[in-house]
């Protein structure tokens, strides 16, 4: 750790510097956690509010109100836990998949050498640096032409062998002695048993890291599901919230309610296993 | 003759296998396409190849000048930004004198695990255009200004799309410079200290230049993320085209064009110059910061 730069103040300043720190950083923090503060506010207030005045931080008995929650809950009318448990599906699945698959590609990356090694590399790195938006569109008739739009197999499976995740699994190995291989091979384990039985037990906290970034990036995807899926039945909650917005619906009501409620499981999930998620995040590199 | 699955001469290919067909399936085929058909009229049951046209039809949209200035003021402010105010946040959250820095850095970082959609919703409305949404009320009752009608106006929309952008974005770059900070040797400070370097003097001229691997890092993914933003804009409109453009981008144009108007010819051709754009501008960044050499090791 290099802490330094205040480091020839005298106590007294020491104290003086530290404070107007962390006063600075009180009021950023505040700020920064404002939208979220006056999405929750909204969201105990009726919805009627939201069209006439927007989100503001102004709550009181009398505006107080659950009903929105209410209706979330117990309404019946509306898909929302629909698009909660297919939202908890994909992610699920597309990060294991995602994972598993990456992982294999990144393995045969970094203990094996053959030819044309370099050039299906440098091809790994271009998929890193085309955004993706530019290629939507064919991407997306295609899907349609395999039949899979409207599919989870249709949002996955351009983005199951990921890039980023190659790249991170292959730099992690590259640090894993070959030793172990050898020994495998002397055991008779198969090339493949090898990864499967030495070498994905070892990559723990590796998974760990990328697990977290394809998993929020997978729970937050918004605008490949928006082009995939049609079916209001497989839409994902990102999709599903964007429709109660469309032109024949403006339900504020389950909107605001549905999108606290959205945020709420990675909140939860953040402050238990804080550490991982700021490593993990900072693993996946790309911003999406 | 017989395969052997199981040598160490196969075994590599089936390792890559699946990055290989993913790769050709969807990556070549989609940029071969983008190009074919950015030469092509493509409607349905009917593909003509007209050329350039498509490049001529560009020239003379109304909208495309816009999405192009839209795009890259965007990507120049987010850039303005993005580095230079996080780069500072982390150097104080890494000074001596900061208490419980765990704390606030977690704060900095939460607006990351919120999605766009959700993101997108909350600035639409706390930027909402009537007296008492919490920017205009804030405004009206310290400032005494008037209302901002901030999603109506170019300039203040621009500005609800950058504050976005840089409450989405600010946490995480504090966090690679955290991380870059921490790799920089403290007896390079000490050896600073002692001659007589003061505290601006060992920022600019050890901080920073320790520092470039990750100023580079962030440079290249900011330009892509700017150059290609979409998803913001289309949440804050609420999915509908914004007045007069004013948070129209690029693939905001690609996306109108492609699949509101069926136009696919038309949106490849954005689409291409839109790739040619991102990769030669990322090339002169890395060309210009020395980022390349770096990588040719």
């Amino acid at each position: 750790m290099s802490k330094f730069s205040f480091s020839r103040l005298k106590p007294g300043e020491h104290r003086i510097t530290g404070v107007l720190l962390v006063l600075f950083f009180t009021a950023l923090g505040v700020i920064v956690l404002l939208p979220f503060i006056s999405i929750v506010v909204t969201s105990l207030k009726d919805s009627g509010m939201v069209i006439r005045n927007g989100f503001n931080l102004n709550i009181s008995a009398e505006t107080f109100t659950l009903e929105n929650y209410k209706y979330l809950f117990t309404g019946g009318d509306h898909n929302y836990f629909i698009w909660f448990r297919n939202s908890i599906f994909l992610t699920v699945v597309q990060t294991a998949l995602t994972l598993f698959i990456s992982s294999w590609v990144g393995y045969g990356f970094a203990f094996y050498e053959f030819k044309g090694k370099t050039l299906i590399f440098i091809c790994v790195l271009i998929v890193m640096m085309i955004p993706f938006e530019i290629l939507m569109l064919p991407m997306y008739r295609e899907i349609i032409a395999m039949k899979l739009n409207n599919t989870y197999l249709g949002i996955m499976l351009p983005f199951l062998a990921h890039p980023i995740a190659i790249f991170f699994f292959r730099q992690f190995l590259q640090s894993i002695p070959k030793e172990i291989v050898d020994a495998g091979r002397i055991d008779g384990c198969s090339e493949y048993g090898i990864f499967l039985r030495l070498i994905m037990p070892i990559m723990k906290p590796a998974f760990a890291a990328m697990g977290i970034y394809i998993g929020m990036m997978s729970w937050n995807n918004f605008i490949w599901p928006l082009l995939v899926l049609t079916d209001t039945k497989m839409f994902t909650l990102p999709i599903g919230l964007t429709s109660l917005m469309g032109p024949y619906g403006n339900n504020y009501m389950l909107l605001i309610s549905g999108a606290v409620m959205t945020i709420l499981p990675i909140m939860v999930l953040f402050f238990i296993a804080q550490r991982f998620f700021i490593e993990g995040m900072s693993t996946g590199s790309v911003k999406g | 003759m017989k395969i052997k699955i199981n040598s160490q001469k196969v075994a590599p290919y089936i390792f890559v296998l699946p990055f290989v067909l993913i790769f050709l399936v969807f990556f070549v085929y989609s940029i071969g396409s983008t190009i074919v058909m950015s030469f092509q009229s493509v409607k349905i049951g009917d593909i003509q190849f007209i050329g350039l046209d498509n490049y001529r039809m560009l020239l003379n949209n109304s909208d495309f000048p816009i999405a192009i200035r839209n795009t890259l003021i965007y990507t120049v402010l987010t850039l303005l930004l993005l580095i230079p105010f996080p780069l500072t946040f982390a150097v104080m959250l890494n000074s001596k004198s900061m208490r419980a820095s765990g704390l606030y850095r977690a704060a900095l970082f939460m607006p990351l695990l919120c999605s766009v959609v959700v993101a997108g919703l909350t600035f639409r409305f706390m930027f909402n255009e009537t007296n008492a949404s919490l920017v205009n009320s804030v405004i009206i009752n310290l400032f005494g200004g008037e209302k901002v009608r901030w999603l109506s106006l170019q300039w203040p929309a621009m500005i609800v799309m950058v504050t976005l952008a840089s409450w989405r974005w600010t946490g995480i770059n504090i966090i690679y410079f955290l991380s870059g900070l921490n790799s920089i040797p403290v007896e390079l400070y000490e050896a600073c200290e002692i001659d007589g370097a003061n505290t601006w003097q060992r920022f600019r001229y050890l901080t920073i230049p320790m520092l470039k691997p990750t100023i580079i890092y962030l440079l290249t993914i900011s330009i892509y993320g700017g150059l290609a933003m979409f998803a913001e804009s289309q949440m804050l409109w609420a999915g509908k085209s914004s007045p007069h453009n004013i948070g129209l981008t690029i693939v905001g144009l690609i996306y109108k064009n492609g699949i509101s108007q069926g136009q696919l010819g038309l949106a490849s051709a954005i689409g291409l110059i839109l790739l040619v754009v991102v990769l030669s501008t990322n090339l002169v960044q890395l060309k210009l910061t020395g980022g390349l050499k770096k990588e040719s090791k």
